[in-house]
């Protein structure tokens, strides 16, 4: 059981960006997607944000993003600064 | 059956009958004599003024089963459609067809008018806002009619559209029917779009809100072509109908495009003296406006005319002198409604003139350059500007086939991905404007040829331009993008794809909501 201590978020809602807010959890990895372009990219999104919390050793995590049209590397990027964000890794204090 | 470009299109559609299939861009011949409307007479004496537009469906005997016809220069202001088919609803009356130039999100009443049963067959050239939408999940009993500007006044010449009464926003008229789109509180300028309906519908009908004495000069239609005058308090809000000023894009990856837009013009050999142009009122594309204007500027080349959609960016090139004429079918902003009335070389003109195919010559045919948007373009260069890439209407054909048939150069811009959503594909969900008739993709990552252009591409490499194959363009989207999970179309059919000859290019299915 590995998890973040207090929620977090990064990224606007601006067009090809996106906002992924995490938040501890208890039952696994669960996400919560939205995204303009859930037809053509739900699953690519999907795994990119899954695998990247797994790459944290993390099983416990809520996560919620809003996504605009974000290439893979802005999610990763807006991913890594909200667990940073939360508690993990360089740059947690903010 | 599969037509011209390998669209699979029904024989027969319920609600508009059999299907004439799409053979390719120059290859449907005009057949039969000209649709006439009845002769008509205005009595020495006689009143055409209403005070009401109930006053006027009541004396006309308007009634179920008829056609209106409307012209979008209000575009987004517009208030006289919803006026019209409220009149319309509380007279009750039910299966009227709509032929409205292009619809806004000013026009969602029309939903519940359709649902009512009033509404039930609607030609367009596009649909924005919530009615697109609506009609998208297919509210519609019959699919609706998707046209471009040139194709519109051709199915009014040959009797396909028959109007039984054209509603015609006169931003000013005189009790007489002489109207004017440039003068009024809800002045709009051009109104091209209408000028047909003056000539075809067999009720013509001038709203305004604005009565001037007679006579109004000089008027865009006359007197001996509008049989009824009506006066209403108002047409719509000027917030809505025109913007204030258009500005280029600021956009540098929007900059990017444009510049090289207009190298690959420079490049192509027809800038010279006589150069005729059109342009869109997007950003990216009057940013090229802007720098083939620096380059006439700086080789002392002098345009011949400008067309289309006007911008009061074309009208500053026209009173430097370096186009001769502006055409305007519709104008876009404040300045090019003063221009009409200021510059006797801006000419309000037609849609018939503008691009009709089966007359005696559009101006379109004489077009050297094109520059165009698109929201998908494919591998084998067909345009999509009607659907999104989930198959949901938000767009209008507009001239875009029009002036890519008639253009010795058709230039679409666009970025390689909007939204992460690849432009350039294997197969646009709907085609609206055949590769045929398109010539060069110009993207932030360089520009494709179509391969028919072998000039071109020859012209573009030797100057050094970034010309890449559309395919290496596409697997780049892919790249970077990754590649798209494909979405089914398998719906009823919501919309048929009119080419400007009469014949169906595509349909469109309901999607997926």
């Amino acid at each position: 059981m590995k998890s973040v201590v207090k929620p977090a978020q990064a990224g606007t809602l601006e067009s090809n960006d996106i906002m992924i807010i995490v938040e501890p959890g208890a039952n696994g990895i669960v996400l919560e997607l939205e995204s303009i372009v859930k037809k053509q990219y739900g699953q690519a999104i999907s795994q990119t944000i899954i695998e990247t919390v797994k790459s944290y050793g993390l099983t416990d995590l809520n996560v919620k993003a809003i996504d605009k049209g974000a290439l893979d590397y802005a999610i990763r990027a807006r991913l890594v600064t909200a667990l940073s964000r939360a508690g993990l890794g360089p740059g947690s204090e903010g | 059956m599969i037509n011209a470009i390998g669209r699979d299109i029904p024989e027969f559609v319920e609600g508009f009958g059999p299907v004439k299939k799409y053979l390719g861009a120059f290859n449907s011949l005009p057949e039969g004599n000209c649709y006439g409307p009845p002769i008509k007479r205005a009595a020495v004496g006689q009143s055409k003024l209403y005070h009401s537009l109930e006053d006027l469906f009541k004396s006309l005997k308007i009634e179920s089963g008829m056609t209106f016809s409307f012209h979008h220069h209000l575009r987004n202001g517009d208030e006289l459609v919803n006026q019209v088919l409220y009149t319309a609803s509380r007279l009750g009356l039910k299966n009227i067809t709509v032929s409205l130039t292009a619809a806004f999100a000013t026009h969602a009443p029309m939903i519940e008018y359709i649902k009512n049963g009033l509404v039930t067959s609607l030609r367009t050239s596009g649909v924005y806002g919530g009615l697109a939408l609506a009609l998208s999940r297919g509210i519609l009993p019959t699919p609706v009619l998707l046209h471009s500007h040139g194709g519109r006044p051709r199915s009014l010449r040959s009797g396909e559209l028959k109007v039984d009464v054209a509603f015609i926003a006169a931003p000013s008229a005189d009790d007489r029917g002489n109207i004017t789109g440039v003068i009024g509180k809800s002045a709009c300028g051009s109104l091209g779009y209408a000028f047909p309906d003056a000539d075809y519908a067999t009720h013509v009908v001038a709203v305004t809100d604005n009565l001037v004495p007679y006579p109004l000069i000089p008027a865009s239609i006359g007197q001996n072509k509008v049989d009824h005058v009506v006066l209403i308090d108002s047409l719509g809000d000027p917030q809505g109908i025109v913007s204030g000023t258009t500005r280029i894009t600021k956009d540098p990856v929007g900059l990017h495009i444009a510049d090289t837009a207009a190298k690959v013009i420079e490049a192509s050999g027809l800038l010279k003296n006589g150069f005729s142009f059109q342009t869109g009122a997007g950003g990216a594309s009057l940013a090229a406006a802007h720098f083939v204007g620096q380059m006439m500027r700086a080789q002392n080349i002098k345009g011949g005319f400008a067309l289309g959609g006007i911008t009061g960016y074309m009208v500053d090139l026209l009173e430097e002198g370096l186009f001769g004429n502006l055409f305007d079918v519709q104008s876009f902003d404040l300045e090019s409604v003063k221009s009409i009335a200021r510059n006797p070389n801006h000419l309000e003109v037609s849609s018939d003139l503008y691009a009709n195919p089966f007359n005696s010559g559009c101006l379109v045919n004489d077009l050297d350059v094109v520059i165009l948007g698109a929201t998908e373009i494919d591998v084998d260069f067909n345009v999509n500007v009607i659907t999104g890439s989930d198959g949901v209407l938000m767009g209008a054909a507009g001239g875009h086939p029009d002036t890519a048939a008639g253009a010795k150069m058709t230039v679409i811009v666009t970025t390689l991905l909007r939204s992460r959503l690849p432009i350039v594909v294997d197969k646009v969900i709907t085609a609206t404007t055949p590769g045929e008739t398109v010539d060069v993709l110009v993207t932030e990552y360089g520009l494709a040829v179509n391969p028919a252009r072998a000039d071109l591409r020859d012209r573009f490499v030797a100057a050094g331009l970034p010309v890449k194959d559309i395919q290496e363009l596409k697997n780049l989207a892919h790249k970077m993008a990754g590649v798209p999970q494909t979405i089914a179309f398998d719906g009823p059919i919501i919309g048929l794809v009119e080419y400007r000859d009469g014949t169906i290019i595509d349909v469109v299915r309901a999607p997926n909501l």
